[in-house]
């Protein structure tokens, strides 16, 4: 049961684009792996438009004050198992923003943070690997 | 019929377990083709038992504030219903004469309850958007119920009878419905109609995913959504089944299943190549314009054409 568990997730990751205060760049290319060029649908990856639908949230965007506790409540309320999975450099650290004082550091000090893909924005084919690898962690 | 005879053929064939991996197929089909029309490669073959299976052992939520029974239920109101429906459309068609009076209407409300269970789960969920969803949701199956009753008329008035059974007979002898003048127009009606039914692309108003998410499916998670999937996947399957049976001579025969595959193309290709409708304009066009179109179909088979 276990097995055929984690068949199903891996063979059909749905993703919510959780899009936490970036300057959009990330989200665009997040938008261009959705686009028929890479046919993410092939590996059964679908944006969904709720996240009590989705598998797996791709947040962006460093964080702050303001979107922290927006950030948590989606997390919360996704269905587990779910998988996150941070786009660009600003998720890994504060980036250009480190002596903000609204800036709140990564996001693992939060969430339990699977994979960061570095990059500002990555390209797609690095989105791509990236939830690959978030997978083959399951 | 006997007991176990009549429980096997509900669960397994051809009721629940054939409707629904036939219809999760289609989907497959579906998504296939799609993909293809947009220059894609697309999903493998197991996509949608992998997505069913997934969602079946996910975590289910239930909203705060919401009514957690009928939350909860709403989804297998479809579930119960699809199955009833594919036991009674393939007897119907291999063995006519058990036909009973009425089975066409008894039918025709099954397939009501799909819409019925997506109402009330939108409206259990105490969210102003799934809220939004399902009124749409019944708006819509208000209008578009209307043409599809004028469709289904023009069968029963050529064979003088409501059971499924004997228009299935009279198309075996004489000729089918969709090859008159009124057939045709009938189909047409019925076709446009199913696409709303299974809530593709022109009239997927209630779930229009860039302006109300999901709509009604908004709040539902884990093994509710997978049942709501299920529904629709089972519809895809007996939906144009049920038109083959009324206008195209039944489907006990092997010419069934090219009738079969060109319904399920047609409605992919509709999906694929139409912008999707307003919710005002969807109503205008099921009782202005079809509705319209269906009557006078109406009026050709009082006339005999």
């Amino acid at each position: 049961m276990k097995d055929f568990r984690l068949w199903g997730l891996k063979k059909s990751p749905w993703v919510f684009h959780v899009a936490a205060a970036s300057c959009n760049n990330c989200d665009i290319e997040i938008l261009d792996v959705l686009t028929p060029r890479f046919d993410v649908e092939r590996f059964g990856i679908v944006l969904v438009g709720s996240p009590r639908h989705a598998d797996a949230l791709l947040v962006t965007g460093v964080l702050n004050r303001k979107s922290l506790p927006r950030v948590l409540r989606v997390y919360e309320q996704t269905p587990k198992p779910c998988l996150v999975i941070g786009v660009g450099t600003c998720t890994c650290s504060k980036h250009m923003f480190s002596s903000s004082y609204n800036a709140v550091g990564p996001y693992d000090k939060y969430l339990p943070v699977d994979v960061y893909i570095p990059g500002c924005p990555p390209k797609p084919e690095a989105i791509i690997l990236g939830v690959v690898k978030a997978l083959s962690k399951l | 019929m006997s007991l176990p005879e009549l429980i096997f053929s509900i669960l397994i064939f051809p009721g629940f377990l054939f409707t629904a991996v036939i219809g999760l197929l289609l989907t497959w089909v579906d998504r296939k083709v799609t993909a293809r029309v947009q220059m894609r490669v697309g999903p493998p073959w197991y996509q949608p038992f992998a997505d069913f299976f997934k969602l079946l052992l996910k975590e289910t939520m239930v909203p705060e504030g919401a009514a957690k029974t009928v939350f909860l239920l709403a989804p297998m109101l479809g579930v119960i219903a699809m199955p009833i429906v594919a036991v009674m459309l393939f007897y119907m068609n291999i063995n006519p004469y058990a036909s009973f009076v009425g089975d066409l209407i008894v039918i025709l409300y099954l397939f009501a309850l799909p819409p019925l269970g997506i109402i009330i789960g939108g409206s259990a969920s105490k969210n102003p958007l799934s809220a939004v969803g399902a009124s749409r949701e019944m708006t819509q199956y208000f209008s578009y119920e209307l043409p599809f009753l004028a469709a289904i008329l023009v069968p029963i008035i050529k064979t003088g009878s409501v059971k499924i059974g004997d228009i299935v007979l009279y198309q075996e002898l004489h000729r089918s419905v969709l090859y008159s003048l009124s057939g045709v127009i009938a189909t047409i009606t019925a076709l446009i109609c199913i696409q709303a039914k299974l809530g593709y692309v022109p009239f997927d108003i209630p779930e229009a995913e860039q302006e109300i998410m999901a709509g009604p499916l908004l709040e539902y998670s884990g093994a509710s959504l997978a049942m709501f999937r299920l529904t629709r996947a089972m519809m895809l399957f007996l939906l144009p089944l049920f038109v083959i049976t009324l206008f195209w001579g039944g489907f006990a025969n092997l010419w069934a299943i090219p009738k079969f595959i060109l319904i399920i193309v047609l409605i992919i290709l509709a999906k694929n190549t139409n912008p999707r409708l307003r919710i005002d304009q969807a109503l205008k066009f099921f009782w202005l314009g079809l509705g319209i179109f269906a009557i006078i179909g109406l009026i050709l088979a009082v006339l005999r054409l």
